[in-house]
């Protein structure tokens, strides 16, 4: 509307008034000030949980004539309280997105060349579904391989279990929590858990390494570490980085990158060496307290400096802190650990740390979760194929892992790699594995290799250019999926329900995954009609109201014992059955028991390199949201973070824009801007993970920025559980200018000949 | 309503400067793409390792001495219903003087009226009975307090009564009603 034809509708609404007054001149000064409605409110507002992120947070969705207006927290969840953190509260720019999947599409031209047809879902899912039979019948069905991320794999995950494939993959493993998850494991037999089981909003000394809550929004997580602050909690980060969270510390460590589990020893050292561990609860709980007491004698904070440069007497002090703070310690385990291949060794000391002070199952430690007693769906039992994945040819690779490895996958799809190649077919769910495992390149290879790829998606994402079939999934406001029941304070269940329906010709994930069922052969895994009565079914097992949980989005249970001291019950699922500060099993299977430094697994940048670390902003998740229009408007480029003296070196200004270069010569294939700062340790550069996107229809992000991944040519596996630290990769600076002035040159002279 | 002098005080030690206000508003508000009538800006002092970093969640201030409303030649920039400052784009001419006069950059003339726009404290929803602005509802760190400055028994008031706070460009002479929470 033009400002005029405004100005015009809004004189005919306030004619009655004016004519009252007997005035008929428009002149502007006689009409009143009405407050203006911008109309957001919903006629119907329908509750849900979200799907920006894989938190889950619990919303209320608005919708009004149809469409969805605006989304706000559920007052009532769990995880949300009511709050949202930005890309929540931008859930509408992915489902209003015009670079949607729109309609089922197949490949025309080689694998890759981004040629595709729109079809019908009939002729879509029949090919897909000849082409799971076909590898069925050459190669067994293990052949077929799944990678999913997000809420709705969980149909894909249950086609898979009922066609026979143990090769079921998330990136979220051996790419991200995996390392923790083992460490966490090895020490109490409990993993921590998502949501985490962390007691933040109780901490009285929170230490953070490397977790930038604040920037990673996990709501409920970020919402206690505002509450901790308020309530006066002692805020530790060791971060080369100076994060938002350690801008809210009373102590910054900056830590030299890669040598995070030096500190931790040197704690350990200063805690124990001052007798200020908590005796009772180890003298309770612990086992191998004494080996532990001796393995970390040599560990000084004196000889933690020569690695980390941090100053001895912070190291110190900060122990001190937390042992005043203890068992109301928490030293967060974080969430994306793979780093620099000693993951799970550097996760298992966070877990002996928090030991020693005493916090695991207690108030401002880790509490005691529980969860809501939901029935499975009775199906007939899952087809066995059998076996191990194939990521674990010989059970000696990788002995602890407890999940398939992703790139484990990958690699077995390329022969010679891990022998003769054993997988044939991929499904990829919500995933983007080019920008996701490292080494694309190596991703690309097996991509190539495969007989079939099919891809369930939502936007156009690089892994989609390169599928022989892609299915355009609905987007969670428009979809039911399973049930979410987690482990958390209190116990409860959550419901995604349809808000509108599909757009386009797109379809929910329990639709895909039971129309492929059915057409091979497997429809007794599939007799429900559709998601609503699967969990109608599972909710009237539980006694419980689905009309309820429809009308409130949760449906609360009682809470139970949430500390040790509140009578929670201490079991630990070890070896030992106690709290295992020297791990059996480890020492069995030829790794260190105790965490221990080694410094050959510490390289130093070369001359003129720095070190490579990306994350997160609080506005995106990696790369999901980077095309989202809404959550773009307030960060639509990454930068690369250069300490100002390193800039000076260099000659870079703020806001110049460069490509980065590997130590194996890969070039970034966009450029970004540099942001000369303080914030960030003179040994590393730093970027936000998500952008530098090769896909063409994503329209908003192609182009944009750098992709860290491009330059993670080199990773480094967590021999205990196959883990990929990633942080081993390092950089150097090519000026935008010099390079695409080269190119031009290169063009012309190409041109001439 | 019953308040006769709305203020915000945004907590700095919590604000994580996430932007949930940022896109809350957007939503709320239904703003024209590519603008917005809140905006986060982090200040940073010191040197490598030494440093010290506030986050500001800002706005309009809605000032008790507001130049945005001394330069309106129209009247569409006025003193709304307690003490705010509002626009009626109905009046509105896009003539800018008011983008102009504006100490803290809070205005903007939005392309699909021509009229000037900016934070309105979320007038329809106080007048409909919600007792929250859109960015204060959703904010994850529940940084972002208002109410009645007029009010001792107020949130806002005590706040401002128990900590240590200051506004934005106090030279200017416009007598803001945000204040931040050191």
């Amino acid at each position: 509307m033009k400002r005029r034809e405004f100005i015009r509708v809004a004189s005919v609404g306030v004619a009655g008034t004016a004519a009252l007054g007997g005035v008929t001149t428009d002149w502007y000064g006689l009409y009143g000030n009405p407050t203006v409605d911008p109309g957001t409110d919903g006629d119907r507002v329908v509750p849900s949980f979200c799907e920006l992120c894989f938190w889950k947070c619990g919303i209320l969705a608005h919708v009004k004539d149809g469409r969805v207006t605006k989304i706000k927290g559920n007052p009532r969840d769990p995880l949300s309280q009511g709050q949202l953190c930005p890309r929540g509260a931008g859930g509408t720019g992915l489902l209003y997105d015009p670079d949607r999947l729109k309609r089922p599409m197949i490949r025309r031209d080689r694998r890759g060349s981004q040629e595709f047809q729109e079809v019908s879902w009939d002729d879509a899912l029949d090919v897909v579904a000849e082409n799971f039979e076909k590898i069925k019948a050459n190669h067994g069905a293990s052949a077929l391989a799944l990678f999913l991320h997000g809420y709705g794999g969980n149909w894909m995950r249950h086609l898979f279990q009922a066609y026979g494939s143990p090769n079921i993959a998330a990136p979220s493993y051996a790419q991200c929590r995996g390392p923790r998850d083992v460490g966490f494991n090895l020490t109490y037999g409990w993993g921590v858990g998502s949501p985490e089981r962390t007691d933040i909003m109780h901490s009285r000394c929170l230490v953070l390494i490397g977790s930038h809550l604040g920037e990673n929004m996990h709501n409920t997580q970020v919402q206690e570490f505002a509450e901790a602050v308020r309530r006066g909690a002692t805020v530790i980060t060791v971060d080369p980085r100076y994060s938002v969270a350690a801008s809210k510390s009373a102590e910054w460590m900056p830590i030299k990158p890669g040598t995070d589990l030096a500190l931790l020893l040197a704690w350990m050292h200063v805690i124990l060496g001052e007798g200020l561990h908590d005796r009772e609860y180890l003298a309770a709980y612990g086992y191998g307290f004494e080996q532990l007491q001796e393995h970390v004698k040599p560990y000084s904070p004196e000889w933690a400096y020569t690695r980390t440069g941090l100053d001895p007497d912070q190291i110190r002090r900060t122990a001190r802190m937390m042992v005043a703070a203890r068992p109301a310690t928490l030293i967060h385990p974080g969430r994306h650990v793979t780093w620099y291949g000693n993951d799970t060794q550097r996760s298992r000391a966070i877990a002996i740390l928090n030991a020693l002070l005493g916090s695991w199952g207690r108030r401002g430690g880790f509490f005691v979760p529980s969860s809501m007693d939901i029935p499975s769906y009775e199906y007939p039992g899952y087809l066995e194929e059998g076996g191990d994945p194939v990521d674990k040819p010989d059970p000696s690779d990788y002995p602890l892992a407890d999940e398939a490895l992703a790139q484990g996958i990958c690699e077995a799809t390329i022969p010679g790699v891990r022998g003769e190649s054993r997988i044939k077919g991929w499904m990829v769910y919500g995933s983007n594995l080019p920008i996701t495992l490292p080494n694309p390149e190596q991703t690309a290879r097996a991509i190539q290799e495969l007989e079939f790829l099919v891809t369930v998606d939502v936007l156009p994402s690089e892994i989609v250019g390169w599928s022989d079939v892609v299915l355009p999934e609905a987007t969670y406001l428009e979809r039911c999926d399973e049930l979410f029941n987690p482990p958390w304070r209190q116990p409860y269940v959550a419901v995604r329900q349809e808000v509108v329906p599909p757009m386009y010709d797109s379809k929910p994930g329990w639709w895909i995954a039971r129309e492929l069922g059915k057409r091979i052969g497997l429809p007794e895994f599939f007799p429900w009609e559709d998601s609503m009565e699967y969990a109608k079914t599972r909710l009237e097992l539980a006694g419980l109201d689905c009309d309820v949980l429809r009308e409130d989005g949760v449906i609360l249970g009682e809470p139970g014992p949430l500390y040790f001291e509140e009578g929670a019950p201490p079991v630990f699922h070890t070896d030992s059955g106690r709290i295992e500060l020297y791990s059996q099993r480890l020492a069995a299977h030829g790794f260190d028991p105790m965490p221990t430094w080694h410094d050959e697994e510490v390289e130093d940048p070369p001359p003129g390199y720095y070190r490579l670390l990306f994350g997160r902003s609080p506005v995106h998740t990696f790369g999901r949201t980077t095309n989202n229009r809404l959550l773009s408007e307030v960060m639509d480029e990454n930068e690369v973070w250069v300490n100002r003296k390193v800039a000076e070196r260099w000659g870079l200004d703020h806001g110049e824009r460069v490509y980065l270069q590997n130590q194996d010569g890969v070039r970034s294939s966009f450029s970004a801007p540099v942001k000369v700062t303080e914030r960030i340790h003179p040994d590393a550069v730093y970027m936000v993970h998500g952008y530098g996107r090769n896909a063409p229809k994503l329209r908003r992000v192609h182009g944009r920025g750098i992709d860290d991944n491009e330059l993670i040519t080199r990773y480094k596996v967590d021999p205990i559980m196959g883990g990929t630290g990633m942080n081993v990769n390092f950089v150097t600076f090519l000026r935008a200018a010099d390079v695409e002035g080269a190119e031009r040159a290169d063009g012309r002279e190409e041109g001439a000949s | 309503m019953n308040a006769s002098r709305y203020g915000m005080v945004i907590d700095t030690r919590t604000c994580v400067g996430c932007a949930a206000c940022v896109i809350g508003c957007k939503a709320e508000n239904d703003v024209a793409e590519d603008y917005s009538r809140d905006w986060i800006r982090t200040l940073l002092t010191g040197e490598y390792p030494s440093l010290r970093m506030a986050i500001h969640s800002e706005r309009c201030n809605h000032c008790d001495h507001a130049p945005c409303v001394q330069v309106c030649p129209t009247g569409a920039s006025h003193r709304g219903p307690a003490g705010t400052v509002q626009v009626n784009p109905a009046k509105c001419s896009g003539c800018k003087a008011c983008v102009a006069a504006c100490p803290y950059d809070a205005r903007f003339i939005d392309p699909r009226s021509g009229a000037a726009e900016k934070c309105t404290f979320c007038m329809h929803r106080l007048e409909k009975g919600l007792h929250t602005t859109s960015c204060q509802e959703i904010c994850p760190t529940r940084s972002i307090y208002f109410g009645d400055l007029d009010d001792p028994s107020s949130q806002v008031s005590r706040l401002l009564a128990t900590r240590e706070w200051y506004v934005l460009k106090p030279d200017a002479g416009t007598r803001p009603k945000h204040f931040y929470l050191k």
